[in-house]
């Protein structure tokens, strides 16, 4: 287990180096000067783009931008947003909280709709209850996140006044008012995994419900409930596992079109905000940010899978 | 006996004196969310719309776009280049310190000496600021700008706090120390910018809000739903057909207010191998082009008939409007001809920039199929608005659809389009007579004159040399619970809180 860990671990360190090199590189590609951006009204000036080109060091050759950066962020310093000057890692660790909030949150309502749905509709294959759940998880990938979130807020906030229509209460403050404000984009964005994990589920339960184990268990007179939740899930749920840190990593790197149209300050509004503006340092902060959770999450995955199977502790 | 019903009304009374003031929380969407609130270093127009709250000027404007003295009382030209101003008394910034001429001072030279200034081009001519007495400031130019009062009712004009800013140097816009109406209170990035009631201002009688929350909500259909529901009292730059949607809607008001800016073509005339086009190289083209346009059918169309049709940069707000310089009729006609005189039979190619948003690629559209009528193949290439940028200062365009916020004196709106060394001159247009008649214009302190010169100008650079065509003045258009009065709207687009109260 422990040299299993070390090796993971010791896999991470190149990784990000690797995605560093990747986040800096790709973001010379984008068109527009952030320098005439920034400039505004003055971009016409020459010397006032070359005073903000010197002041952000972007008059340097690149491998010298790249080391600075670099450089600085091994000391734990990511920089400061150009547009708004603040820390990027203040805007980082600011960011976090609101979006782990609601990709947990997201991911609760999705594993909540989508393991029960699959798990049916697999033991009640081509019934009723099986076409309904299809139906459910066919409606959750297929319907836009922009326009059920328009259609919620429409409905729960404009005709019933029940949930406030946007905006954010961190849960220490208020944890009624932020569940009220969370809700909404909770559920747009967990219904389209739950329709992802509901089809995962059932696939993998109709092949682990198809497999000789089970047919031995229930050879060996087991009552169907032990076959289902003791055999066939516990197999089923390897492959289940995978897709959910997957889709968790996806929900952690920040839901770009539900968190602008919620108005939920998490991190996808912070990257997209950002590229337009082309701050810099703050793209460059997130997305590296984000790529350690998702290099930290499929770590938790491989762990998930030795607690779930014990033969690949052996291995 | 009688303690308990005293107390209990001293009790009831509190909660009153509470709710109202909870009453008085005013709730604003804006549009974008601000860049850094640093009078000083910040850029975005939605940020002045945050200044309003919280940092006064020496000059504000007022409805028909006049200067009138806020933190200054009085004003006097000495000579063309020389300004006495008087500040106010008794005015304290938030941190407790005390305005005066000292601080005047200390804000200006910041705004002309601090890396990064924003202001430093709008204060260019400025040689010395000279404290006359602690009420007293004298400005200095190096040459007569009639302009200059104008730059000092917006954020060259705010003062803040010399102790505050000194502290926290280039970190002073996480925490801005002014003397407005209001206090900074907190600022999460791309949430909210929350304020405060500052009970020493100096016009607190006119006061009437305890806090201001400003809330950064980009989607437009999100924006509406916040006002309808209730989540928030007061939304900026609403789309026109927001009205219809809340026509019904008892609890909210519409305003739409004609602005300071415009929307119009900026054509590249001399800014590299892409002026080499029929476009770029001949009048009579450009001219063509704009007779194969009716301006109020593509307003008709893409705002439902909202703003107002143009032909100049001068909104008709301002007394600098040239009455006499409107747009002139579609004449598909006449534009054809033009066309041949110019010896084009063939339709004339012509690619048109446009930013990647739903209404002006639109408006592209529209453009396009007028302008094929005439003889034009018009190819529209949008563009997300910050690749547009870079590429309009590189010469990378033959025509763009750009727009601009405006300003309230027209050299703003003006100046730094038409000089041949204007910043935002993209096209790299070039008169000699318009620089000189644009320079005479800045420095002419006589209103009528000034005017005729403007006239002049929009007859020679546009009339004649067709460098832009400019097509309309956009409205703000504010929405805003009927539980608020006092609201007065200001072609400038700021929401003052002055006299603003929620019933």
């Amino acid at each position: 287990m422990l040299p299993f860990l070390l090796r993971r671990l010791g896999q991470i360190l190149p990784t990000l180096a690797i995605l560093s090199f990747l986040i800096f590189g790709l973001q010379q590609l984008m068109p527009g000067d952030p320098a005439v951006i920034l400039a505004g009204e003055e971009r016409g000036d020459p010397a006032v783009l070359a005073q903000i080109r010197a002041e952000l060091r972007l008059d340097r050759p690149i491998w010298e931008q790249y080391l600075y950066w670099i450089g600085n962020v091994l000391q734990g310093d990511f920089g400061w947003s150009w547009r708004i000057r603040m820390p990027v890692s203040e805007l980082i660790l600011q960011k976090l909280p609101v979006t782990a909030q609601l990709a947990v949150m997201s991911f609760v309502i999705a594993v909540l709709i989508g393991v029960p749905a699959g798990i049916l509709s697999a033991t009640r294959r081509d019934r009723p209850a099986d076409w309904l759940a299809n139906g459910i998880a066919l409606f959750g990938i297929s319907t836009p996140n922009f326009w059920l979130g328009i259609m919620m807020i429409l409905l729960f906030s404009v005709q019933l006044g029940w949930l406030p229509p946007s905006g954010y209460v961190p849960l220490w403050e208020d944890p009624v008012q932020s569940l009220a404000t969370t809700i909404m984009p909770a559920f747009v964005l967990g219904t389209g995994v739950a329709g992802v994990l509901m089809r995962h589920t059932r696939a993998a339960m109709l092949t682990a419900l198809s497999q000789d184990y089970v047919r031995t268990a229930r050879a060996k007179g087991l009552a169907e409930k032990v076959v289902i939740w003791k055999h066939a899930l516990r197999n089923a749920l390897i492959p289940v596992v995978t897709l959910g840190t997957i889709e968790l990593g996806r929900l952690l790197a920040g839901a770009v079109l539900t968190e602008q149209i919620f108005t939920i300050p998490g991190f996808g509004k912070l990257v997209v905000d950002a590229v337009f503006n082309r701050d810099y340092p703050v793209v460059q902060g997130v997305v590296l940010a984000t790529a350690l959770i998702f290099v930290l999450l499929s770590l938790v995955a491989d762990l998930l899978y030795l607690a779930i199977n014990p033969r690949l502790r052996q291995a | 006996m009688s303690r308990f019903p005293l107390a209990a009304c001293l009790g009831l009374a509190a909660l009153a004196v509470s709710s109202v003031a909870q009453a008085q929380h005013l709730r604003i969407a804006l549009r974008e969310d601000p860049d850094i609130l640093d009078p000083t270093l910040s850029r975005t127009y939605v940020g002045r719309i945050v200044y309003m709250g919280m940092c006064d000027k020496l000059f504000d404007i007022n409805e028909q776009l006049e200067p009138v003295p806020q933190l200054a009382t009085a004003w006097r030209w000495e000579d063309p280049q020389s300004l006495l101003i008087t500040l106010r008394q008794g005015v304290r910034f938030h941190d407790g310190e005390v305005m005066d001429a000292e601080a005047v001072r200390y804000s200006l030279n910041r705004h002309l000496t601090m890396q990064g200034s924003f202001r430093r081009s709008e204060m260019g001519g400025v040689t010395a600021i000279e404290v006359v007495d602690p009420q007293t400031v004298r400005i200095r130019l190096d040459r007569p700008n009639a302009a200059f009062l104008a730059t000092l009712t917006d954020r060259a004009g705010m003062i803040v706090s010399p102790k505050a800013a000194e502290a926290a140097g280039r970190n002073f816009g996480n925490n801005p120390v002014c003397a407005g109406p209001m206090r900074f209170v907190e600022r999460v990035a791309q949430e909210r910018i929350v304020l405060e009631r500052f009970p020493e201002y100096w016009d607190a009688g006119r006061i009437h809000l305890q806090r201001v929350t400003y809330l950064p909500i980009p989607d437009n259909t999100v924006r509406l739903a916040n006002l309808q529901s209730g989540a928030v009292e007061f939304g900026e730059r609403m789309e026109p057909d927001d009205l219809r949607a809340i026509q019904r809607n008892r609890n909210l008001r519409g305003v739409p207010v004609e602005e300071l800016g415009y929307q119009g073509l900026q054509i590249n005339i001399g800014n590299g191998p892409r002026a080499n086009t029929p476009m770029g190289r001949d009048a009579r083209v450009r001219e063509a082009f704009e007779l194969s346009l009716d301006r109020a059918a593509i307003v008709q169309v893409v705002y439902e008939g909202m703003y107002t049709p143009t032909r100049q940069p001068v909104p008709p707000a301002s007394s600098f409007h040239v009455r006499s310089f409107q747009p002139e009729p579609r004449n598909v006609n006449r534009a054809r001809e033009l066309l041949r005189a110019a010896g084009h039979t063939a339709p004339v190619p012509v690619e048109l920039l446009v930013p990647n948003n739903p209404d002006l690629r639109q408006a592209g559209e529209v453009i396009q199929a007028m302008a094929s009528e005439a003889g034009f193949e018009v190819t529209l290439r949008a563009s997300e608005f910050a690749s547009a940028l870079q590429g309009a200062v590189r010469g990378e365009f033959e025509v763009f659809l750009l727009g601009w916020s405006g300003r309230t004196d027209p050299d703003g709106n003006i100046y730094a389009f038409m000089h041949s060394t204007g910043g935002q001159n993209d096209g790299r247009y070039k008169n000699e007579e318009v620089d000189r008649l644009l320079e005479a214009a800045r420095a002419e302190g006589d209103v009528e004159k000034r005017k005729d010169l403007y006239r002049q100008i929009m007859e020679l650079a546009l009339g004649r040399d067709r460098m832009r065509i400019y097509l309309w003045h956009r409205k703000n258009v504010m929405i805003h619970s009927t539980r608020l009065s006092g609201y007065r709207p200001n072609p400038d687009g700021m929401i003052r809180l002055q006299d603003l109260r929620l019933n």
